[in-house]
């Protein structure tokens, strides 16, 4: 009898040590697999941010010329008695475009002069006339100033161009680049970090053109969002782990939001559209709107992760604070949400996340749209950054390709920022 | 938690406020339409926004349709005041605005724009005739016996044997869009007027019922078209209509692929592609030069004088329309519409100009600003 057992003992042994080899080459071979998804997937994130940095790197850039600008009164039309009104209404180009010519003399021709012109960008006589206007003295003197380049201009000077490529298949002439070398050697030339892709607006001049607008269309958007489905989906979440009766409504009411977080977010853009604006007649383009709709879109992400988290509360919780006398509301509120905090705010902040990179549902309400001014409040027209990356790429101009690039550096890092914080939450929380 | 608590009440109350507060009216001019006329919308809109105290229009590109879609659907503050448009307001259209209170509207013709028809400059450029566009890319074409059927050209070389033995594959534009249907009106009906028996259906007037439907039999059209055309329009309709409903019809086998609005999304296409063929804007074309070259058309190549010059067959005048009752109530509109048909912005030299626009002749332009100054009402018969 013993040694029946003894002799299937060793078998056994046998047979485990035999296939044991096998087994361990599968699960080698199967680490390998992950390994090697793994290494796809980041290869692919690698060359899209790759693409994305060499693109968008030089926006970050900015070149400017030295010209002696002429503050000459009669080219800008300032009489003697001018009101501040009149001297902000002067005719700055035309001061450039004299300036020009007198550092350019032998430009005679008409062609030629455009062309000369279109060394300095349309904005710059926007910024001469906020200097004029705070400084008056300026009037009737010459002065060296610091002008914006044209996008064509400036992307010759980061050698985005190459001279040896036929004139016609590129934007910049060769009279053009014959004058931007010789203000290069005189050392007119200087490039600066671009601050105004920052601190100004959307325009349809690739070198002005800023992502400020958008930045705060989308803070303001995402705010009614935040104040609308965290509040809600929080609730929600807590009287249906909490509180609710199970039967078949709650069942359905359920399947009903794991169905809407599966519902495309165009479909939301056309409610809001019929809903919000067309019934209740709310402004279109204003971040009001998109928020709102945005909020219907994380909701259903807001109230299942919150559920989960409130469901994974430990059970000791419940008891210990239902034995010393406590309320159903008291222990939810006092002892279970804090618990689910962590997660609460993990799960927002993804929802939230993702509703900063939507622009399908913002496409109905008119939230894609040419916006310069920045807004302040949430009912002036807005846009969001996702949307600004889709008109610039949108757009003809070819100054607009880094602009593109640039923009989408910003929103990942925003993504990034708000991925980290939900990381940085849910662990500092969970140690206490 | 109660940190929680107080936040979440002060955040609806704030919210609440933020309803309350909502104003009656929209402060900047809103404006919607063709996505032809926005880029250079854009521009007036940006340069009358920095240089006076108004707020900067904003510009929605939804299209032709879409945008004359909204403007027509009302008075008030969430409708658009203003909408861009690369054609001119249909009858069906303007019939709809007159039925929803929009009935004082401004018509301003804002210049005209070539619709290029390009492939990459790897390839050889192409010379083709609107008969030629008209046989490559109609839903149905003459066969030999002279009756209508399913394409068959696959090749440019089917089309007409002096062109490359390429298959055919043109991206253009979808149907919302003012492009495909300047591109229909001028390039494919323009091409179907070269088949003497389309032609003839084309000039029959209403009346002529009998010859209309002879006609039909003729080019093998099942008179079940005729029957449905009436019943849509609820009256005898014209050979016009036929002939249109027949030129028009672009087919849907695969040689034509709607590439959506983005006309730069075509230009990438057909620098991978040089053997496909792409229909868009020309100012798009002006911009891409080192990328694309424009097809000469009836031996007109697309170019700023030939456009101007109307001898560029494929070109099509812009729009915009405004909404007379929202004049005076938003401040800004016929300001806006003042510059943008400033001798500044459309003339000879002006900023438009230089970004692709064809101007206007003087006189027209003349005709224009003193409509923008008076506000005069269009009215279409």
């Amino acid at each position: 009898m013993n040694n029946m057992n003894k002799e299937s003992n060793y078998k056994t042994t046998a047979a485990i040590q035999a296939s044991l080899k096998k087994r361990h080459a599968a699960e080698r071979r199967f680490q390998w697999y992950g390994r090697s998804a793994v290494l796809t997937g980041f290869i692919f994130l690698c060359i899209l941010m790759v693409d994305i940095v060499g693109k968008g790197s030089p926006a970050f850039t900015q070149h400017f010329i030295k010209v002696d600008v002429i503050f000459d009164r009669e080219t800008l039309g300032i009489h003697a008695s001018a009101t501040p009104a009149d001297i902000a209404q002067a005719d700055y180009s035309a001061a450039i475009k004299s300036s020009l010519r007198t550092m350019f003399p032998d430009v005679s021709t008409r062609v030629g002069k455009k062309s000369l012109y279109r060394l300095i960008s349309v904005g710059a006589q926007y910024s001469l006339r906020d200097m004029v206007v705070e400084n008056p003295a300026l009037i009737g003197t010459t002065r060296e100033i610091w002008l914006l380049a044209h996008s064509e201009a400036g992307s010759y000077l980061k050698n985005q161009v190459s001279k040896d490529s036929p004139e016609s298949e590129r934007k910049i002439k060769d009279i053009q680049i014959k004058w931007l070398e010789t203000l290069r050697e005189e050392g007119r030339t200087e490039s600066r970090f671009n601050r105004s892709f920052f601190t100004s607006g959307d325009s349809r001049e690739p070198e002005m053109a800023g992502i400020k607008a958008a930045l705060y269309g989308s803070f303001y958007t995402l705010l009614v969002t935040f104040l609308l489905a965290f509040p809600i989906g929080v609730m929600a979440a807590v009287y249906l782990e909490e509180f609710a009766p199970r039967n078949r409504l709650t069942d359905l009411i359920e399947i009903n939001i794991n169905n809407l977080a599966a519902v495309p977010s165009i479909v939301f853009g056309l409610l809001g559209l019929a809903v919000f604006i067309n019934f209740f007649e709310l402004p279109r383009s204003a971040p009001l709107v998109g928020g709102i709709v945005l909020a219907l879109i994380t909701l259903p992400t807001i109230i299942i992760t919150s559920r989960a988290a409130i469901g994974a509360v430990s059970p000791s919780i419940y008891q210990a604070a239902m034995g010393v006398g406590a309320s159903k509301l008291q222990t939810v509120v006092h002892h279970v949400l804090p618990v689910a905090m962590p997660g609460i705010l993990t799960g927002s902040i993804i929802g939230m996340a993702q509703a900063l990179g939507e622009t399908a549902p913002l496409l109905m309400i008119g939230m894609v749209a040419f916006i310069m001014d920045v807004p302040s409040g949430v009912t002036d027209p807005a846009t969001v950054l996702p949307v600004q990356i889709f008109l610039w790429a949108d757009s003809p101009e070819r100054g607009f390709t880094e602009k593109t690039s640039a923009a989408i550096m910003v929103l990942m890092g925003f993504l990034i920022i708000m991925n980290a914080l939900a990381v940085f939450l849910r662990k500092r929380f969970e140690l206490k | 938690m109660k940190n929680f608590l107080v936040g979440a009440i002060v955040a609806l109350a704030t919210f609440g406020s933020i309803h309350s507060v909502q104003a009656a009216s929209h402060e900047s001019v809103s404006i919607v339409g063709s996505s032809t006329v926005y880029p250079f919308a854009t521009v007036v809109a940006e340069r009358f926004g920095r240089s006076t105290d108004f707020k900067t229009p904003t510009i929605e590109s939804t299209g032709t349709g879409g945008g004359l879609k909204l403007f027509c659907s009302g008075l008030g503050a969430n409708t658009p005041d203003i909408t861009n448009a690369s054609r001119r307001i249909k009858m069906s259209e303007y019939d709809d605005c007159q039925t929803s209170g929009v009935t004082d509207i401004v018509e301003v013709l804002v210049g005209y724009d070539g619709i290029a028809i390009a492939n990459s400059t790897q390839s050889a450029e192409l010379e083709i005739s609107l008969y030629d566009i008209y046989l490559a890319l109609a839903k149905d074409v003459p066969g030999a016996d002279g009756k209508l059927i399913a394409n068959p050209n696959i090749t440019w070389e089917d089309v007409n044997p002096v062109l490359p033995p390429v298959k055919i594959e043109v991206l253009g534009p979808p149907p919302t869009s003012g492009t495909r249907d300047a591109f229909v009106e001028l390039a494919m009906a323009g091409g179907a007027k070269a088949v003497p028996d389309l032609k003839e259906l084309s000039a029959m007037s209403a009346d002529q019922v009998d010859e209309i439907k002879a006609m039909m039999v003729k080019l093998g059209v099942p008179l079940g078209v005729y029957n449905a055309l009436a019943e849509r329009k609820g009256k005898a309709p014209k050979g016009k209509d036929i002939f249109t409903t027949l030129a028009y019809a672009i087919r849907e086998d695969g040689a034509f692929i709607e590439a959506g609005e983005n006309d730069n999304l075509i230009v990438q296409k057909l620098q991978a592609n040089p053997d496909a063929v792409g229909i868009f804007g020309f100012s798009f074309l002006d911009e891409n030069r080192d990328k694309v070259q424009g097809a000469s058309v009836d031996g007109i190549v697309p170019t700023f004088d030939t456009i101007a010059g109307n001898e560029y067959p494929v070109s099509r005048p812009l729009y915009f329309y405004i909404k007379g009752a929202h004049v005076g109530k938003i401040s800004g509109i016929q300001e806006y519409a003042i510059e943008f048909t400033s001798l500044k912005a459309m003339g000879e030299d002006g900023y438009l100009t230089e970004r692709g626009l064809i101007p206007l002749s003087g006189e027209e332009l003349k005709q224009i600003q003193n409509d923008v100054k008076n506000l005069n009402r269009l009215e279409l018969e």
